[in-house]
């Protein structure tokens, strides 16, 4: 994480998603997969609207499709999950090609596909635009405790550092000719692990005491505030909004 | 042998007022390691001393005393008169500046200009006077265009001195300086030179590196096994061959001390 | 796990967001206790300063060590999960908090784990994990003879139990608000399944992690601390003892022992079914093993135990169905025992130390 995957996670670029404060995008993002999650999957349409809305949001913050799409790559797992949920759910069967399959399971592996990638996307839109450092004052001004938000960032900050210490050990393993093939080589896993764990506890008590010796004493004085208007929420909001009219529309109709 | 330059201890500080006084200091971690068995010494104002000594001396150990990070054990630290105690913790963190040896551990904030006014506005400072700190913190050590850079994008030379200008925000009585010459390439070791030599602080700078101790620093403690075995002038005890050896001291080959400091103290 | 959008339905996952932030809440108070004393604490830095910086450092640790891979057999590997590491190491408050984070920021910036489902995340592989295997661990811990030996006999107990507890916690959200017609049987059978054998990976490597930590710094292993000597002073070359100052006596641990026994012979009761369960069907096991590796993860630790991994055994005969049911029952016992033998704890610990005030 932090710089090694951050470049890799934002895009820059000056677009007015970009401009927007984190905590109303952050705000947008999850409102907007709740009410995807809400929605009935019968409503096979309001899941294409949904999708063309993300479209216009990626564009409108000028993220490439296919940069879009590869993030969502992520998502293969769920998507060989959903494959198999015809074959093994219960209660009425079709034939198709040749296969019995169970209609309910084909309505789950839609609802399961449909809905994950949509909420895929918007996660994926959101960090593509945001960065790693807004995102966590975004996280605060959500009014997350501030506790957890510094423990979030104290990750994203030695996140890099630690992973890094990590892959120095392993070339210190590799470099005397140890290869881990087996079980058998788990002792000196767990032993990296274990040094590991060490050092980033040790890591820690350094840093507290950096911070104790800057005259830290439990809360992190405020450097920079991110405030948004009403106009920045009422455009950030457009999104979750619209996306709810689509739903209320699929429970109609 | 060492008995003879451990009694120069209170000779030398005693004109000014002193900004560092530690009187039998000893302690011992949680897991049963002793690390200090009695220190002492004086600082005083304005003097720049190197507190020299091999691996495991204790050397960081008696530097997380200075602010009272560690306590707990017998002795007592002074700082500018006041004693190092729960009471005055506040403005002894403040008076006392450490740069740790690893500026990954000292810089924990996501950007450069976040981090150096970390200090400063943890104790109450903020809006314009703030900025005015951080500017002229990040300036003294030439950093003052990174502000807005995130730490681990910079050079560990780069991060070295902004771990100083942390430090230097605070207006700290003393600047204690834990190994600053360690993986530095030889420019980026004569620019926090430079910068050091710049500052009108006391500066404590605890280090191995002997040649760096001799440039910067006219006095000298050396620490080992947890006791002060002397103190006195840098060149004098980098002479002492014998105290040296002793000590697990080595100077690098070719090195000679004398001939050094006369090419310190007359520069041109 | 990393349950994605879309798997839970709405009114569950937000019963389960509930839940984790009602266990956040109590875990940040928690941890600031845990983290206020710990190795190099002296009287000038007791209380909760500590906690963000160990906390986040500690939660990188658990996002690095979820990439070191352990190798199986035959190209698969597996990897730590680390709740019961994470618990063992630095409490189950703590715990609790780092693994919680760990998935919050995955959420967020991988978009590994559906943002509506984080409730379920955290709920499941943070909450149950922690306080199961933290419970089994103490347990053990307070009928056993004391000893680093103990101990690591304790972390494997805890950790072997922690990944079936959350397989069958997950089993029973779905059975609440699962939005698919699987059967609650075949879920079962088929997580808690494979979570048996992913327990195993689980408590091997986290005992020998415990192990290793245990020999080097046993201070840094939580109820492992507490060791402390004379300071001496040396002067002229002779060591003399320094004048005693007031040292604060490390927390007694004990005297919760019978609280601890409950807790044990409760998880005594899940062993037994879980051992009857993987031995009534071991052709099954190693036949997901196989399929699924004890977790054939590439990248990103997405599919360590994740449920459509597990999904894969199909066609479960009921007689292994009724054995896989026999678990679920078991491990709900523990979960159940396990979480009140910790609330027990809690409480009584809460009327000792007067609470911590924090922002919510």
């Amino acid at each position: 994480m932090g710089a090694g995957h951050a470049h890799r996670l934002y895009r820059h670029a000056d677009s007015p998603v970009h401009a927007l404060p984190p905590h109303t995008k952050l705000a947008a993002a999850l409102l907007f997969v709740l009410v995807v999650v809400s929605t009935p999957r019968e409503a096979i349409w309001a899941f294409g609207v949904y999708a063309v809305l993300l479209a216009a949001v990626a564009r409108g913050a000028r993220v490439p499709a296919g940069f879009l799409l590869r993030r969502l790559l992520i998502e293969v797992p769920f998507v060989a999950f959903a494959v198999l949920m015809p074959f093994v759910a219960e209660g009425e069967r079709v034939q198709v090609l040749g296969l019995s399959l169970s209609v309910n399971g084909l309505w789950g592996a839609w609802n399961v596909l449909a809905k994950g990638t949509l909420g895929v996307a918007a996660s994926v839109l959101l960090a593509t635009t945001t960065e790693l450092r807004q995102l966590l004052l975004g996280l605060e001004r959500l009014k997350l405790p501030p506790l957890l938000v510094q423990i979030a960032s104290f990750m994203i900050r030695y996140g890099d550092v630690i992973t890094d210490e990590m892959r120095r050990m392993r070339i210190a393993r590799a470099s005397r000719g140890f290869e881990a093939r087996g079980v058998r080589h788990w002792g000196v896993l767990a032993k990296s692990a274990g040094a590991l764990f060490i050092r980033s506890y040790e890591r820690g008590e350094r840093v507290h005491l950096a911070m104790v010796s800057r005259g830290y004493a439990g809360s992190m004085p405020v450097i920079e505030e991110a405030t948004a208007s009403p106009a920045q929420w009422r455009r950030a909001l457009a999104l979750p909004c619209s996306a709810l009219v689509v739903c209320l529309l699929g429970w109609t109709l | 042998m060492d008995s003879v330059s451990t009694t120069s201890t209170t000779g030398t500080a005693g004109a000014t007022t002193a900004s560092l006084e530690v009187s039998g200091l000893a302690f011992a971690y949680p897991d049963g390691h002793q690390a200090l068995f009695g220190v002492d010494f004086t600082i005083g104002r304005g003097e720049r001393v190197a507190l020299l000594g091999p691996n495991g001396a204790g050397k960081t150990t008696l530097v997380l005393h200075l602010n009272g990070i560690l306590g707990g054990g017998a002795g007592a630290v002074t700082v500018a008169g006041l004693p190092v105690g729960k009471r005055h913790m506040a403005t002894i963190r403040q008076k006392v500046g450490i740069v740790f040896q690893d500026p990954d551990d000292q810089l924990f904030m996501p950007t450069v200009r976040e981090d150096v006014a970390f200090g400063p506005a943890a104790a109450g400072i903020r809006g314009a006077a703030l900025a005015e700190r951080v500017r002229g913190a990040l300036d003294r050590v030439g950093m003052g265009d990174f502000a807005d850079r995130p730490p681990h994008h910079l050079s560990f030379g780069q991060r070295r001195r902004v771990a100083v200008a942390t430090v230097l925000a605070m207006e700290p009585e003393i600047l204690v300086l834990d190994e600053p010459s360690s993986n530095l390439d030889p420019a980026s070791r004569r620019e926090l030179a430079d910068i050091l030599r710049s500052l009108d602080v006391t500066v404590l700078m605890v280090t191995h590196d002997l040649p760096y101790a001799l440039e910067l620093c006219p006095r000298s403690l050396i620490l080992s096994d947890g006791v002060i075995v002397a103190d006195g002038p840098t060149a004098g005890l980098l002479s002492d061959e014998e105290l040296m050896r002793a000590h697990r001291l080595e100077l690098p080959f070719g090195f000679d001390p004398r001939v050094a400091e006369t090419r310190v103290t007359d520069p041109e | 796990m990393h349950v994605p959008d879309g798997f839970i339905d709405a009114p569950t996952s937000a019963v389960t967001g509930v839940i984790a932030a009602g266990a956040l809440a109590v875990s940040l108070r928690g941890a600031r206790r845990e983290l206020g004393g710990t190795s190099r604490a002296s009287e000038a830095e007791r209380g909760g300063e500590k906690t963000a910086p160990l906390a986040g450092l500690v939660a990188a640790f658990i996002f690095a060590v979820q990439m070191l891979n352990f190798p199986v057999a035959a190209g698969t590997s597996g990897h730590l999960l680390g709740g019961a590491l994470a618990a063992i190491l630095v409490g189950p408050y703590t715990g609790v908090l780092c693994v919680s984070v760990v998935l919050l920021m995955q959420g967020v910036l991988f978009a590994d784990g559906g943002l509506t489902a984080l409730g379920v995340n955290i709920t499941d592989m943070a909450l149950v994990t922690t306080v199961v295997s933290y419970a089994v661990f103490r347990g053990l811990l307070a009928v056993l003879p004391r000893g680093r030996r103990s101990v690591t006999v304790a972390s494997f107990v805890a950790a072997l139990v922690s990944v079936p507890a959350a397989a069958c916690a997950f089993t029973l959200i779905y059975a609440v608000g699962g939005t698919t017609d699987v059967s609650i049987g075949k879920v079962a059978t088929a997580m808690i399944g494979v979570h048996v054998l992913i327990g195993v990976g689980e408590a091997v490597i986290t005992a020998l992690t415990v192990g290793a930590v245990i020999a080097v710094r046993p201070d840094l292993v939580h109820g492992a601390r507490g060791l402390r000597q004379r300071l001496r002073l040396r002067v002229d070359g002779e060591l003399v003892d320094a004048p005693a100052s007031p040292v604060s006596p490390a927390a007694a641990p004990t005297s919760r022992r019978k609280v601890w026994v409950t807790g044990l012979v409760a998880s005594l009761v899940l062993a037994g079914f879980v051992s009857f369960y993987a031995s009534a069907s071991p052709d099954g096991l190693e036949k997901v093993a196989h399929d699924k590796g004890i977790d054939t993860r590439a990248r990103e630790h997405a599919s360590a135990g994740s449920p459509l991994a597990d999904y894969g055994v199909k066609d479960v005969s009921d007689a292994r169905l009724s054995g896989g049911l026999a678990g679920v029952i078991g491990v709900g016992v523990t979960v159940v025992a396990g979480s009140a033998v910790f609330w027990a704890v809690r409480r009584r610990r809460d009327t000792d130390v007067p609470p911590v005030s924090h922002g919510l």
